[in-house]
């Protein structure tokens, strides 16, 4: 069973947390992530130009950018979560160059060497996958795509055809952190995609309080919540700790028992 | 090692983009389906003769196509001054400053808009530099009634009132951009995020042969009408094929407008001329001489960045060339070797923006002041009955707050 297979299960929906590497004490804020419930971790790999995200996740970027934050910090960060969470899922998140500078086998044998699960590179179409996909699958990591509403039937295939892990709905045509799409249309779209894929389908944009989450948990294999954290460490700083760990917790509750509610 | 040269120069992109190894389509998947309905819609309005009669009419009698091509006697004639018995190559300008709204910019733009109302589209959005861009993108959606945001960086929107001034004047709403450096990469992201989020009704005008696949090649396209101008008026004019073609390069644009046309006649060099800014040892806008191939907005070309892939700000005294990247057909031209790029400094470009308009009566704009350095570099250098055509892509109205500036001038 690989850690996603295990993360994820045909009767509770998973919790899945994103924060930015290297904007505050990534170590403790990821901790502090699993205490509270976390299912799966996306770790954000900081880049200057994050154009598909909202302004608290470029604030994140920026604030790791201006603290020094370099790619070898952020492999160094991986290979210690994994050292203490054996067991937890980890998928990188960011943008095509900082994942190719070096070259994409560079990158995909030090993301195994870590015990990185996934990536997710949300600016490399899977019409440019050469340029990734092949050095990640043959070191064993799961490359993640990304499906929005705008992936109609006839693109689909296309999407699923060599992504892996799981497979991220994004829930609104926009930028992270913004507004949160009506639940029939991601109900109505998590089940489209499922009638192709056996891929566990999370979703994510937008989702913010307990409520929204618990709603998704019940149509969805996992919800992501990222730009709440991201608030909560660019205000708390390195007391964010036990605010993550307490938000996560209230979030975790709501999605873990999300069907349970419903039935 | 060798590479095998290419049949032809001007059979690029590929099926799926890409230059050799440069453009491509690197966007997130929300705009990926609208990025292949573009291609759809370009490659049928190629095809379609209505499309490109339109497209000829407004150039003809909206932009004042075709643009003069001129003989600079009096700068050949300076030029000559200082350059060994026999030498001294004449000097031609494309007059491309000429147009409606004072640079080449506006060629792309009517054919974008054009495509935009052919896919149904009811909102514009462009990112602009120095604001040329901005200014063309304006005009049209003034002249053809659809509502216009454009993307600007704080900075520039501080440097460039009077084009900020222009496009209010002709309806568009400019949003000042304040991430990063607040330039013309910070302009383009938000202008990015702003199409993400509204895919279903607003076409992005793209000002440059840059971003996502077909925009390289639709741009070139538009853009070409310069070339195949210049090549046309050449001929009948002196009854050859120039020696060597010079244009300035931010995106590129203007200069695959002149070159791509004459790709595929050996005999005629080509020089692209990019912003060394402060020097290439320093904070400039070289791509080519001082970056790496990446990826950005949407294609692979060269890129200033450092070693972990983060983008590094480029800096040029013209707002127009001061981008980090370049369009990934001249990445590929570089590497195939057919193409010649060399860097001028903001003194050089300086330099060369004043003897033009001393010795010929024409302030040009700071983008081909680096073009006419380049120019004044090479000409002494090649024989006297040698013919150089340089792209006089933009004029300099807009830039005499910023030259005054620099010259320690109060204006």
């Amino acid at each position: 069973m690989t850690r996603f297979q295990t993360a994820f299960s045909p009767t509770r929906s998973a919790l899945v947390c994103f924060i930015t590497a290297g904007d505050g004490d990534t170590a403790a804020n990821l901790d502090a992530l699993v205490e509270g419930g976390a299912d799966v971790i996306e770790l954000g790999m900081p880049f200057t130009d994050p154009m598909a995200d909202g302004p608290a996740i470029q604030a994140a970027n920026l604030r790791s950018l201006a603290a020094g934050t370099k790619t070898k910090d952020i492999f160094a960060i991986a290979t210690a979560f994994r050292a203490r969470h054996p067991n937890v899922p980890l998928v990188l998140m960011g943008y095509a160059n900082p994942m190719v500078r070096r070259g994409p086998e560079w990158f995909a044998v030090e993301a195994e060497k870590a015990g990185v699960d996934g990536v997710i590179c949300v600016d490399l179409a899977p019409e440019e996958d050469p340029d990734l996909g092949p050095n990640l699958r043959a070191h064993g990591i799961s490359p993640i795509r990304l499906a929005t509403p705008t992936t109609d039937a006839r693109r689909l295939p296309t999407v699923l055809d060599g992504s892996s892990g799981f497979l991220y709905y994004v829930s609104v045509a926009g930028i992270t952190g913004k507004q949160q799409a009506a639940l029939a249309s991601i109900e109505e779209n998590v089940a489209r995609i499922k009638q192709s894929s056996d891929l566990p389908i999370v979703v994510g944009f937008g989702v913010r309080t307990p409520e929204q989450a618990e709603q998704i948990a019940r149509v969805a294999d996992g919800v992501v919540v990222g730009s709440a954290f991201v608030e909560i460490v660019g205000k708390y700083g390195n007391d964010a700790p036990e605010y993550l760990r307490e938000y996560t917790a209230s979030l975790a509750k709501a999605v873990h028992n999300a069907r349970e509610t419903a039935a | 090692m060798t590479e095998q040269q290419p049949n032809s120069f001007r059979n690029q992109p590929d099926e799926r983009g890409h230059f050799g190894q440069f453009g491509g389509r690197y966007v997130a998947e929300t705009l990926m389906p609208l990025v292949l309905d573009l291609e759809r819609e370009y490659k049928a309005a190629k095809a379609d003769p209505a499309f490109k009669a339109q497209f000829d009419d407004l150039l003809e009698h909206y932009v004042g196509r075709p643009s003069p091509m001129y003989y600079a006697e009096r700068l050949t004639e300076e030029l000559r001054k200082d350059a060994p018995a026999g030498k001294g190559a004449q000097i031609w300008f494309k007059r491309d400053e000429l147009n409606h709204t004072g640079a080449h910019k506006i060629n792309n733009c009517i054919g974008q808009i054009l495509l935009a109302m052919r896919m149904g589209k009811t909102r514009i959005i462009a990112e602009t530099g120095a604001g040329q861009h901005g200014v063309a993108t304006a005009t049209v959606c003034a002249r053809f009634g659809l509502p216009c945001v454009i993307y600007m960086g704080a900075t520039d929107v501080a440097r460039q009132q009077p084009n900020v001034f222009r496009m209010k004047l002709l309806g568009a709403e400019v949003v000042p951009v304040t991430s990063g450096a607040a330039t013309l990469k910070d302009a383009m992201n938000e202008g990015l995020r702003d199409w993400v989020a509204n895919v279903h009704d607003t076409f992005y005008i793209i000002g440059t042969a840059a971003g996502p696949h077909p925009y390289p090649e639709l741009v070139r396209d538009f853009q070409s009408v310069i070339g195949t101008e210049a090549r046309a008026q050449l001929l009948a004019r002196t009854g050859r094929l120039p020696d060597l073609l010079v244009a300035a390069i931010g995106g590129g644009s203007n200069a695959i407008g002149l070159f791509h046309p004459f790709l595929d006649d050996p005999d005629v060099k080509m020089l692209g001329v990019e912003a060394a800014g402060h020097g290439l040892d320093k904070e400039h806008a070289a791509s080519l001489a001082g970056g790496f191939p990446g990826i950005l907005h949407g294609n692979k070309t060269y890129l200033l960045q450092d070693e972990d892939g983060q983008i590094t700000e480029a800096h040029s005294i013209s707002a127009g060339l001061d981008y980090p990247g370049i369009g990934p057909e001249h990445a590929w031209l570089k590497e195939t070797g057919r193409v010649d790029y060399t860097a001028v400094t903001d003194t050089e470009a300086l330099d060369a923006f004043q003897l033009l308009c001393r010795t010929e009566g024409i302030i040009p704009a700071l983008e081909p002041s680096h073009a006419i350095a380049a120019v004044a570099k090479v000409a002494p250098t090649m024989d006297r009955d040698a013919i150089i055509c340089a792209n006089l892509c933009g004029r300099g109205d807009k830039d005499i707050f910023t030259v005054a500036e620099a010259l320690g001038t109060q204006i």
